[in-house]
């Protein structure tokens, strides 16, 4: 049986799954990036592959996206690498095929996907500013003494929300300082910062777009149930959560893998080969061009980063 | 003995060839270009501006220090309708405080550019000039950046069809070089049809329906791709067909030659000039529209206030045309991640969306 593979790696988490012709969920696995790509891809290819019958699978595309999805595609030998946009918009709509907005929380960036007729029409992407992403949420986790996890749960106790200052993690970082100090409920602050989550977003994110049902909430963030229900009240009507949402991007370039023409030999084996990468500056020119170099077991298979020919490693 | 006059410029795309070739017809001062835009550029220039300034004044006054550092040590600034008004007056000041010695002149004082002004500037660097020359070489430089406008749109509709890696480009850097050697108008014109036919004969392998995509937006981020991280360079490589407005052409008669006949063309949606470009973005924005293109790009650099002035319009005349459009700010801290990222989405978008 053919299978294709779906790799999404984000600056926070990992996802991959493995799906079969008719677009089966055969395998799928949700694990830390923990600043390390390479690492976390060989764990995730361990966990995939103990989900499987080796014997009877083989897979014959591979897809990467997310942040890293250049560094993966060249150690997976991806025959699609794709942005982290679009992979989540094929996913999405593979499942959800009358859907108009997406909405994405992600660790690092947050982005809004509109669709219609089930085509992309334009979308937005917050790369600036980190409010109201997952790792503005964790770390006043943190400072609060609360689990990230637990945080949904605890906004939902809340009957009066505090107001949070929403338009930069800054203030709204010294704003959370005063209301604790101030005495405030932990659950009013909590939902506070819920509520603060979802208005930048849709201050920042979602400005000028026309915003219509049936939405769907996708990305780390929307584990949040308290996020979810503050986007409910803000836009008026229910924001659809999938329990794969987080799988979605990984999907989304399975998906696309699958449809590429150009079909690829895998192997879980690559999992035990020994990757390494490189940062050099090249020193040809007053560009100083960062070129990273990715090795495997010892031989360079591909090299980036270099503005002009000078620094072409590849081809020399 | 007085040191040797050594006048130099800042940089903006290829127009350094005429501007250079001017400068050399026109006044006995040795002439000297800045050197190439690079990473050190824009970081020189980042470190001694204003952090919140306009990127291209850290482009300009990087290119400066480079070009003083060269020996240089009379400096030509232009000027603007917005911001860039108060550029030459700024950079004379950073970089006298870093205590280079040099002659500052700036060719555009008030708002634009007129013959008049023009010529006292010229006769400022160089009392010696002759009128005469300074009327037909004006001219002929001027001829030349319409003929160097004229092949840059035909490289830019085609150039990401080549079927030879690199042919455009090393053709179009040929032309340059002879452009150079040229002593009139005549020569020039036959320079010009020679290398037109050549650029014809190229050979390119394009789709009738490939995708086809507008630049709109300021005008120093339209011009010099350093400063949009190679943006044409990468919707080439997309293979798409590519249409920018802005050129040095353009500013110089086109626009005001324009600007009634475009507000007309707009007036729907705005009724007069809204500073720098801002409204011919507006009437480009429709133009795309009704011209049937796929998608738009709207640059600028970070905090480019005309522009930001323009952008809700845009937006609306987007929205009435169903036209995708996406923007994009440079900065010099800009990531280059997050640019390829959203290119790369907006061209899955326009793939799409033409089925």
């Amino acid at each position: 049986m053919n299978a294709y593979l779906g790799v999404d790696i984000g600056s926070i988490s990992t996802k991959g799954v493995i799906i079969d012709d008719s677009n089966h969920i055969l395998a799928s696995s949700y694990i830390w990036t923990q600043g390390n790509p390479m690492k976390a891809v060989k764990t995730l290819m361990h966990n995939l592959e103990k989900q499987i019958d080796k014997k009877k699978i083989h897979i014959i595309g591979v897809g990467t996206t997310g942040s890293a999805r250049k560094l993966i595609g060249t150690m997976l030998n991806a025959n699609v690498i794709k942005n982290e946009i679009t992979a989540h918009a094929v996913g999405t709509l593979s499942l959800y095929p009358n859907v108009k907005t997406i909405f994405e929380i992600g660790g690092q960036d947050s982005k809004i996907i509109l669709i219609e007729d089930g085509i992309v029409v334009d979308y937005a992407m917050n790369t600036l500013c980190a409010a109201g992403t997952g790792a503005f949420l964790s770390s006043q986790a943190s400072r609060l003494g609360v689990d990230v996890e637990d945080f949904g749960k605890i906004a939902l106790t809340s009957k009066n929300p505090t107001k949070i200052a929403a338009r930069c993690t800054v203030f709204a970082e010294s704003d959370l300082v005063h209301k604790v100090q101030m005495g405030y409920q932990k659950e009013d602050i909590i939902a506070g910062l819920c509520k603060s989550v979802v208005s930048n977003y849709l201050n920042n994110v979602g400005k000028g777009k026309k915003i219509k049902a049936p939405i769907i909430f996708q990305g780390g963030v929307s584990k949040n149930i308290g996020v979810k229900k503050a986007f409910e009240e803000e836009v008026g009507c229910e924001v659809i959560v999938d329990e794969n949402g987080h799988l979605m991007g990984a999907l989304g370039v399975a998906l696309l893998a699958k449809k590429s023409p150009i079909k690829t030999n895998f192997q879980f084996s690559i999992a035990d080969d020994n990757f390494e990468t490189k940062g050099i500056e090249c020193h040809k020119c007053s560009n100083h061009c960062e070129i990273i170099c990715v090795s495997r077991n010892k031989q360079l298979i591909d090299a980036w980063g270099n503005r002009c020919s000078n620094g072409d490693l590849m081809n020399r | 003995m007085k040191p040797e006059r050594i006048i130099s410029f800042p940089h903006l795309g290829d127009y350094y060839i005429p501007i250079k070739f001017l400068l050399n017809k026109l006044t006995k001062l040795k002439v000297i270009e800045s050197p190439p835009i690079t990473k050190k550029t824009i970081e020189l220039g980042s470190k001694y501006s204003p952090d919140f300034v306009c990127v291209p004044f850290k482009y300009n006054l990087g290119n400066f220090i480079e070009t003083l550092e060269n020996g240089a040590n009379v400096l030509i600034q232009a000027g603007g309708g917005c911001r860039y008004g108060y550029y030459s007056e700024v950079q004379e000041k950073i970089l006298k405080d870093l205590g280079y010695h040099f002659e500052f002149y700036t060719l555009v004082n008030s708002n634009r550019i007129t013959p008049r002004s023009f010529y006292q500037t010229l006769k400022k660097i160089d009392p010696k000039i002759s009128t005469f020359k300074m009327i037909y070489y004006s001219f002929l430089t001027i001829l030349m950046i319409r003929y160097m406008d004229n092949i840059d749109d035909f490289i830019r509709k085609n150039i990401g069809f080549e079927t030879k890696k690199n042919s455009f480009l090393d053709l179009k850097k040929e032309m340059l070089d002879s452009y150079t050697k040229c002593k009139g108008y005549l020569s020039l014109t036959k320079r010009y049809f020679y290398y037109k036919k050549r650029f014809k004969q190229l050979e390119i392998n394009k789709p009738k329906d490939c995708l086809k995509v507008g630049i709109i937006g300021e005008l120093y981020t339209s011009m010099e791709p350093f400063s949009s991280y190679f943006l044409e360079k990468e919707l080439a490589s997309m293979n798409i067909e590519i249409k920018r407005f802005t050129n040095v052409s353009y500013l110089l008669y086109q626009k005001s030659l324009q600007r009634r006949k475009n507000l007309r063309y707009i007036e729907k949606y705005c009724k007069y000039t809204i500073g720098a470009d801002g409204m011919d973005n507006i009437y480009r924005a429709k133009y795309l529209i009704d011209q049937g293109y796929d998608g738009i790009i709207h640059i600028k650099p970070f905090g480019c206030t005309p522009e930001i002035g323009a952008i809700p319009i845009i937006r609306k005349v987007c929205q009435d045309g169903k036209m995708p459009i996406i923007y994009f700010s440079f900065d010099s801290q800009t990531s280059e991640t997050g640019i390829k990222t959203r290119l790369e989405a907006f061209y899955d978008m326009l793939q799409i969306r033409k089925g």
